[in-house]
Parts: structure tokens; C-alpha cells; sequence
């Protein structure tokens, strides 16, 4: 039989605010344990929380991007569960009128075609603290430096289908977070994670199968390792004529499985009601327009305008606009050189691979967007050939130099375009190369184009890579010809 | 000393009638000695009193002094103070030691105000007769056998016995007014939203409101004059300005409305107590003000709502005494579920857990619109109701409560207790200001006659409060208690 898949997500993105959602204590990770937790945080008799007003300018900006409908007012649920790094014993969060409505994300994928996931709603909530099972001997240890860091709750349809579109999505929720500003997106702190349905149906029904949540899936890559082996384990499950179930599982990425955690029966009744300590959350029309007119380009625009206006690729548009960072790295690139398709091909290349051996990402370039543009600058000039510009990116990612110019001046890397100069260069080679000259005469004519080379190589050398490249190879062909 | 309002000691200070130091030794000297029959403490704070009651003074000697600088007070143990044991009645707080103060004992330490101590409650303010605490019942000091209701009754013990001028109290459903009105002193609820309710241990949030207890409604005016306003730590406080509630205390009442509620003078009513009630109209009548029937048509429906939505958030509000992180813990405990059973069942009172096995059931999957939802219509209708009344009528007046002080001991079935609070409990619902005033006794009991006003109408019933003060000498009464146990 053949089988299709059906995928839902949940992403958790932590917002980038200074402060907690309910409180003032700091948001910053990796603090000392418990040294980040206010009164308000440790759920302290009496304490009230009192909303952050910069998490509901972010949450509000998410939905803008995302064209959703903003409900005039929104209203903070508690969820009421017990746990011991949820410190009132509920979660404060949106249940029944979440802050952004129904919106839709394009995502992308590796064809370079698009699809819309339609985005069912998302809300605002405080993240629980942390449980530390380690080092206590037995005992868990709790961490409430992360209770009450603000948490925008992205919950989408069941629209995607496979493992890459799941990771498409998710990657399109991380630019477009990271674009506005409203998260760090760091997924190895957890500042995204999220919760991934999956169930299977027979090709061409409409019904949907029994979906298994996978909670807490904290990267890309663990997605779709995830839902690939959660959608063999559905089939075969189905095919050896068992039931799916619904319940909660567990994905360990150690041994790339996922395992129940609870079925529905055992789940918990959350008794959502109204949180009567907040007031709900009322948003005019003026407010909104006013975060509408700070939203910046937003990824999918930008992908766009890079191959309408500058005329790249679908692909480099794709990469070049998947993060912020990427694309304001080279949008300033392309400001200096005034090339796009130049600033393109060394953004992603000569740089990505000089940032993938060491390992760092764009924000940490050694290399400035100023000096690779001015760099990409000298070759459009002739200022320098393309063998001199590999040596000149290599001393300004080293640090030798300021500036493209200053390195090629300090290295005399300028390109020698002077024709006496590169004939007084050759002459000198053809005359110090006898054998190869007596080898070039000799040889059949089609195959002394190749052999030029090797006359090529001793000129650029003896120029220390200065010498135009063209002109050599001009020159050379004709001072050899005459010998014949 | 004792049997002086706020007011008069305010004047004695000023005058240099007597210190600041002398005055609360005083009343810690009374506490001392017969606050062993009353039970109305759980905390004396009498070292800190007196190094708050020397800087006071000096204050007043550098002619800093403001109103009720060096005027000795009580909080009910409900509120959040610094460095000293905040119980709120329960077992579960019996080991708390608050880390910070609440923002009404911040703004009445700011006004120069002295804290003797902690007053009994209810556990977890859940009550009618102070007998829900896990410090033992409090008695009555107009009679030993009466309790003094609830669930403030500690502070409002206290204040009639004369072992502190005034004291703080809270009211979810009636815990200022109906042991104000059992103990024949004068009570306060403001109305919702008007004082912060932050350091204020939460029962029921939407419903929780604190407020002044005192000898008289001038004294409860100073009080509120300092409690009162926005809060940026309470987002449910309105920022709304603060009058002095003391400016307006002598406005003549003449062509005052009043309004009496018929539901609230129908069967259950003691004939005494109803006498006392309409005694006291008929002065306001002779003040000038002119009196009719109205009706509150869903008054009846006001306590089956509020036992759904008060436990309700109870059952949250108290989910964070689990064992964890503060609060009592079971030795030795199994795993985190005996953690959490154990804690929870050996740290709560009956009452308590009562509230929270019908607030969990009520906020259930498949209960939730049939209770919850449907109760906080029923609150919209109440609420309305009491919007339609003052339409017509200024103030509304009535009992406090049914009858006057029931022994201890007397209401063994939560619901007759329940059933107490009948005149109170709708007034929480809807969020109005009500206020309790010594109207007489019954049967040797004091007889609280209720006055509510609408939203933020403070100014007006401690005005028509005042003017009836004026008039009869109710408030100005003593136990006998107060005379013979200090």
C-alpha cells in the first residue's frame, strides 16, 4: 500500500526580551542556577504577574509577518498541572484566545519550489524552570533561571507531508523569527524547539490517521530524523495490523528512536481557565499600524527581490536570504562591489567555505561585508586578477591589513598590465626554457594549446601573480609561434 | 488608651499627649496579657513594634511626622511581611517566613504606621468563624462562647478587645464586614481593584480585596487614604486617583437615596437583628435621607456562584503549596507523588481541601461550562443588578449577616455556614465597596448594618457611615472583655 504522511508542528520560540514575560528578572542563559528567579519566578505567596509589553510586541510582530488576523483582545489561561520545575503548579498561558490568529508561512523547498503551511494560531506563555537530574545523588535538582522567559507557541496546520517539508517549515519559522528580531533562534539553548505530529494515512484518503506527538525535538536535523522514524514505525505498526495510538513520545536522538511517554488516557486534564491576576490584552488599530511600519523585509520578500531585482539564481536567492545575518552580510557586500552575481558567488564561496572549515557563522566572519566588497571591487577593476584576490581575502581573514587596498598595496599584488613589462617577463622565461620551447616546436599544433600552460605558470610566478593573466597567455602564444 | 479611635491617638501623638513608644507598649501590654483567652494573634512582632515605635517618635521630634505616624496597628496573617512568619492560618505556612513585604504593609510602614503583629484567620481566608484555623478558633470578646467570625476574625477580635486600635483585614465574601458586624466594630471592603492585592496571599483573585478595620469609619478613611491606589505590581489595581477619604466624611446627608434590597430582609433574617437594621434606617431618615425597597433579583443565586468560582481559583492559587520550594514537606517522602500527597494532605485543613476537591472538580473537562462558565454569568447578572439599583438609590443598606455571632462549635455543616455569608457575598461578586457598621445587639451580640455603594464610592459610605456615627454612640461601645482583661 502506499502511504502518505501527515505532519503538524508545535515550535516554542523564546522571545528575545530583556526581562521575564511576568516579571523583571533577567531572561540571559547560563547564569548560576536560581540566581535569575525573582519572587514572582519562584511562585512566592502572594506575588501577581505583571506582562511584559515587549513580549507582546514580538508576538504581535510574528503575526504581522505572517499576515495573521490579531484578535482585538487576547486572554492569559492557566494550564494547572503539577511539576516541580512549574513553580505555581500552572503554566500561564493562552488557551482559548491566543494573541495571533490564523496566518501562513511559505516555505521552500530543496526544487526551490514553494508551498504555504497555514499557521492554525500562536500564543504567548512562560517556559517552565529546569529539573537537573545529575550531580544530586538521587534527588532532582531544580533550575528556575528559565521559569517565566517568554515563550511564543506556533502552531501550525497539518499541512506538510514528508520530513523535508517539516524541516522547510521549521527553517522558515527560524528566519522569519530571526529577521524581526524577536528571537535568537539558538537552538542548542533551546530558544526553538518544538513538538512534531505525525500520523500516516493510505494515498488518497481523507480521513486523517491516529497522530503521535514527538515533544521537545530541538533541532533540524533531529526532525526529520524523528519523523522518519516515527513514520516507518506507523506503517509497519499498521501493516502488521496493529492501531496506532495517540499519545506523547519521546525522540532520542542517541539511538535515533522515538518512545511513548503517555497515552491519552493517562493525560493530563490542564482544568484551562481565565487567569484572573491579568487583565486580557486589548490592541487597537494604531498600535498595530505602528509595529506594522518597523517590520523589516521579511525573508520571502527578499528572496524575491534578490532574483527580480538583482537577478540571481533561485537558489542563491534561497541561501543568501535564509538568515538575516546571511543576507545583510551580502546586501552590504553588493552595496560596496555594485555586483550581484560577484558578491553572490563569494559569499558563497571563497567565504562559506573559509567560515565551514573554521567552523563560525556569518555574525563572526573575520572578514567584513566592507572589506570583501571592496576586495570583490579591485577584481572588477582589474585592479588585481582573481589568483591575487584569493591571497588578498586570505590576509584580511588573517587580520594582515585593513582593507583590500591596503594589502594589496603592502604586498604588491597589483596587477602588472604593462605590455613591455610581461614581454621583458617572457622573454626572460622562453630564453631560460629551452627544452620546453624545443618540446612546444615539436609537437602537434592542437596539442600545444595545452602545452602554453606550463609558459603561463613560469611568467605568473616569476610576477609574483601579478601579471594579467590574458595578456600573458596573448603575448606568449604569439613570441612562441614566431619560433616555429 | 484602648478605647480611643485612630483619630483620637493621632491627636494624643501630636499633642504630646503621650509617645509613640508609650502607646504601643501599651497596647503590647494588653496584647500580653489577655490575648491568651482571645486567641486573635498568631504573631506578636513586639521588638520590632517598639524599634518601629522609637523611630516614629523620632520622626515627630524632627517634624516629619504625616497622620498616623506612630499609630500602632494589626495585619492579618494573610499578608506578606519581611522577616516574619506569614502563616495565613494554615499548617502549610506555618514554617514561611515572607521574603518581602506586601504593598499595603509597605505603604502603611511608609506612613510612620507600627505593626504589633500577625492576626488569626481562617485558614487560607476560607471561613465565616475563624474556627477553619490551624491556630486554634478565636474567640469573641463580647462573649467567650461566640466566635468572632470570619475570616478575618483575629483582626476584628483584637480591635474590639482593645489590643490594637485597628487592623488590617481582607474579604472574598464577606471576611472585613460580617466579623466586623459579630464583633460590633466598623469595616471596610473596598471595592475591587482599589487597593493592591500584591503580598496579599491569594484565596480567590478575582474576589480578594483588602481592607480597614477599625473603631470607626473616620479611622477606616485614614486607613484607606493609605492603602489605597494603583499598583504597577497588581495589574487588576485601577489607576485611578485617590481622594481623601476624610474630606468628605462631613457632607450632610440630606436627599441621600436609600435603597433596601428586599431579598436581603426575607426568611433567615433574626427579628432582631432586622430591628437593629431598621432602627438604624429610621436615623438616617431623621438625617434627611429618604428610603425604598428595591429589589437584587439573582441575590439567591449569588452563593451557589460564588462557591463555584472562588474554589475554582482557589484550587490554582493554592496548586503551589506542593512541598517543593517552600512550606510544610512530609518527612521522608517515597517519590514526588508522595511528595505532593503527603504534603499537601498533612498541610491543609479540612475546609481547605474541601474548596480544592470542588474547585478541581468544577474546572474538570466536561464540568467547566456547566459550572464555571455558567457561574460567571450568574456573576454578570448579580453584578448588573446591583448597576440597575443605584440608578435609583445613592446607597444601598441591610444587614451584614443573618444573626448576630453563632457559638463556637454551633455550625458543624459547611453549608449552613456557607448560608452566613448571604448579605456579603454578592457584593464580592459584583466588586462594589461595602462597608460594616455597629448597629445595636441581639441577643447581647453586636448587629452590623451593611452599607454598599457603587464602584469606588468609598468616599460616600464612609460618609454616610460617619454621619450615622455621629448620630448613635453603637461603635463607640466596649466589651466588657476590654475593661477586665488588661
Amino acid at each position: 500500500m502506499q502511504w502518505e504522511t501527515v505532519i503538524g508542528l508545535e515550535v516554542h520560540v523564546q522571545l528575545a526580551t530583556r526581562s521575564k514575560i511576568f516579571s523583571g528578572a533577567s531572561t540571559a542563559f547560563g547564569a548560576e542556577p536560581n540566581t535569575q528567579a525573582c519572587a514572582v519566578d519562584l511562585g512566592l505567596p502572594g506575588v501577581l504577574p505583571v506582562l511584559n509589553e515587549q513580549a507582546v510586541a514580538m508576538a504581535v510582530q510574528f503575526g504581522l509577518a505572517i499576515h495573521a488576523d490579531i484578535p482585538e483582545v487576547s486572554v492569559f489561561d492557566r494550564k494547572n498541572y503539577f511539576y516541580p520545575d512549574l513553580p505555581k503548579g500552572y503554566q500561564t498561558s493562552q488557551m482559548y484566545h491566543p494573541i495571533v490568529g490564523a496566518g501562513e508561512v511559505e516555505i521552500t523547498l530543496d526544487d526551490n519550489t514553494t508551498k504555504c503551511i497555514r499557521i492554525h494560531h500562536a500564543h504567548l506563555e512562560e517556559d517552565a524552570g529546569k529539573s537537573l537530574h545529575e550531580d544530586f545523588h538521587g534527588m532532582t535538582g531544580i533550575d528556575l533561571n528559565r521559569a517565566g522567559t517568554p515563550l511564543l507557541e506556533i502552531v501550525s496546520e497539518p499541512d506538510m507531508r514528508n520530513a523535508k517539508e517539516a524541516a522547510a517549515y521549521l527553517k522558515a519559522i527560524h528566519s522569519i523569527v530571526t529577521y524581526l528580531g524577536i528571537s535568537d533562534g539558538n537552538m542548542a539553548e533551546g530558544s526553538m524547539r518544538c513538538d512534531v505530529n505525525v500520523s500516516v494515512r493510505p494515498k488518497g484518503q481523507e480521513a486523517f490517521g491516529t497522530r503521535a506527538e514527538i515533544k521537545n525535538v530541538n533541532s533540524f536535523r533531529f526532525v526529520e530524523r524523528a519523523i522518519a522514524f516515527e513514520v516507518e514505525r506507523q506503517i509497519e505498526l499498521i501493516e502488521d495490523g496493529g492501531k496506532v495510538v495517540q499519545e506523547t513520545r519521546l525522540f532520542d536522538p542517541e539511538r535515533d528512536e522515538t518512545r511513548s511517554m503517555r497515552t491519552k488516557e493517562e493525560a493530563n486534564d490542564y482544568r484551562y481557565f481565565p487567569c484572573p491576576d491579568l487583565l486580557p490584552v486589548v490592541l487597537d488599530q494604531a498600535y498595530l499600524e505602528h509595529l506594522r511600519s518597523q517590520l523589516p523585509e521579511l525573508p520571502a520578500d527578499k528572496r524575491a527581490r534578490f532574483q527580480t531585482e538583482l537577478g540571481l539564481s533561485a537558489y542563491d536567492a534561497s541561501v543568501l536570504s535564509a538568515s538575516r545575518e546571511m543576507a545583510e552580510f551580502f546586501e552590504e557586500v553588493h552595496r560596496v562591489c555594485g555586483d550581484a552575481k560577484q558578491a553572490a558567488n563569494w559569499v558563497q564561496g571563497e567565504l562559506a567555505g573559509a567560515l565551514n572549515r573554521e567552523s563560525l557563522s556569518i555574525q563572526n566572519s573575520p572578514i567584513s561585508a566592507q572589506q570583501l566588497g571592496g576586495l570583490i571591487g579591485r577584481v572588477l577593476d582589474d585592479t588585481i586578477n582573481g589568483k591575487a584576490a584569493k591571497q588578498v581575502f586570505q590576509a584580511l581573514w588573517n587580520g594582515q591589513g585593513s582593507s583590500a587596498d591596503e594589502v594589496i598595496e603592502a604586498k604588491g599584488l597589483k596587477q602588472v598590465t604593462d605590455t613591455g613589462a610581461i614581454e621583458a617577463m617572457i622573454d626572460q622565461v622562453i630564453a631560460e626554457s629551452p627544452a620546453q620551447v624545443a618540446q612546444y616546436r615539436d609537437s602537434e599544433p592542437e596539442k600545444r594549446g595545452k602545452m602554453i600552460g606550463y609558459f603561463v605558470g613560469q611568467v605568473m610566478k616569476a610576477s609574483r601573480g601579478t601579471a594579467n593573466p590574458q595578456q600573458v597567455n596573448g603575448v606568449l602564444k604569439a613570441k612562441l609561434d614566431a619560433l616555429l | 488608651m484602648h478605647d480611643k479611635t485612630v483619630t483620637q491617638l493621632a491627636a494624643a501623638l501630636k499633642s504630646g499627649e503621650f509617645s509613640s513608644r508609650e502607646l504601643t507598649s501599651h497596647f503590647l501590654q494588653r496584647i500580653e496579657q489577655a490575648d491568651g483567652n482571645l486567641n486573635s494573634f498568631i504573631t506578636v512582632t513586639a521588638e520590632q513594634a517598639l524599634k518601629q515605635a522609637e523611630a516614629a517618635d523620632q520622626l515627630r521630634a524632627a517634624g516629619n511626622a504625616g497622620t498616623l505616624t506612630g499609630i500602632p496597628l494589626a495585619l492579618k496573617d494573610i499578608f506578606c511581611t519581611q522577616g516574619v512568619k506569614t502563616s495565613c492560618g494554615s499548617k502549610m505556612l506555618d514554617n514561611f517566613i515572607a521574603p518581602y513585604n506586601a504593598t499595603v504593609v509597605e505603604k502603611l510602614s511608609a506612613a510612620g504606621t507600627i505593626s504589633l503583629g500577625k492576626t488569626n484567620m481562617d485558614e487560607f481566608a476560607m471561613g465565616s468563624s475563624n474556627e477553619n484555623s490551624y491556630f486554634g478558633a478565636v474567640k469573641n470578646p463580647w462573649d467567650l462562647s461566640a466566635v468572632p467570625g470570619g475570616s478575618s476574625g483575629g483582626s476584628a477580635a483584637a480591635v474590639a478587645a482593645g489590643l490594637v486600635p485597628a487592623a488590617m483585614g481582607t474579604d472574598t465574601g464577606g471576611s472585613i464586614r460580617q466579623p466586623a458586624a459579630f464583633c460590633g466594630i466598623t469595616g471596610l471592603k473596598p471595592t475591587y481593584g482599589r487597593v493592591s492585592r500584591y503580598g496579599i496571599i491569594a484565596y480567590a483573585s478575582s474576589l480578594d480585596q483588602a481592607g480597614p478595620m477599625a473603631r470607626s469609619a473616620e479611622d477606616c478613611a485614614h486607613l484607606l487614604n493609605v492603602i489605597a491606589g494603583h499598583d504597577v505590581r497588581d495589574s487588576t489595581s485601577v489607576a485611578r486617583g485617590v481622594p481623601d477619604y476624610t474630606e468628605t466624611l462631613n457632607a450632610p446627608l440630606s436627599g441621600l437615596k436609600i435603597g433596601l434590597p428586599k431579598e436581603y430582609f426575607g426568611d433567615g433574617l433574626d427579628p432582631e437583628v432586622e430591628k437593629a437594621v431598621r432602627d438604624a434606617v429610621k436615623v438616617y431618615e431623621s438625617l434627611g435621607a429618604t428610603v425604598r425597597e428595591v429589589s437584587l433579583p439573582h441575590t439567591h443565586y449569588a452563593i451557589p456562584a460564588y462557591y463555584v468560582i472562588a474554589p475554582a481559583e482557589a484550587s490554582s492559587n493554592l496548586s503551589r503549596y506542593d512541598g517543593v520550594r517552600f512550606g510544610h514537606r512530609c518527612d521522608a517522602p517515597a517519590d514526588l507523588i508522595d511528595l505532593y500527597t503527603r504534603s499537601r494532605a498533612e498541610g491543609f485543613g479540612e475546609e481547605v481541601k474541601r474548596r480544592i476537591l470542588i474547585g478541581t472538580h468544577t474546572l474538570s473537562e466536561g464540568f467547566f461550562d456547566a459550572y464555571y462558565t455558567k457561574a460567571q454569568k450568574v456573576r454578570r447578572l448579580i453584578r448588573q443588578d446591583f448597576l440597575d439599583a443605584f440608578e435609583d438609590v445613592d446607597v444601598l443598606m441591610g444587614p451584614a449577616s443573618p444573626t448576630p455571632a453563632f457559638d463556637l462549635g454551633a455550625k458543624k455543616d459547611p453549608v449552613s455556614m456557607y448560608l452566613q455569608d448571604i448579605y456579603t457575598i454578592a457584593v464580592n461578586l459584583a466588586g462594589i465597596p461595602g462597608i460594616s457598621v455597629p448597629a445595636g445587639f441581639a441577643a447581647g451580640r453586636p448587629v452590623g448594618l451593611q452599607i454598599l455603594g457603587t464602584h469606588f464610592a468609598e468616599a460616600q459610605l464612609l460618609n454616610v457611615a460617619h454621619q450615622f456615627q455621629q448620630a448613635t454612640d453603637w461603635h463607640l461601645k466596649l466589651p466588657a472583655f476590654a475593661e477586665e482583661n488588661a
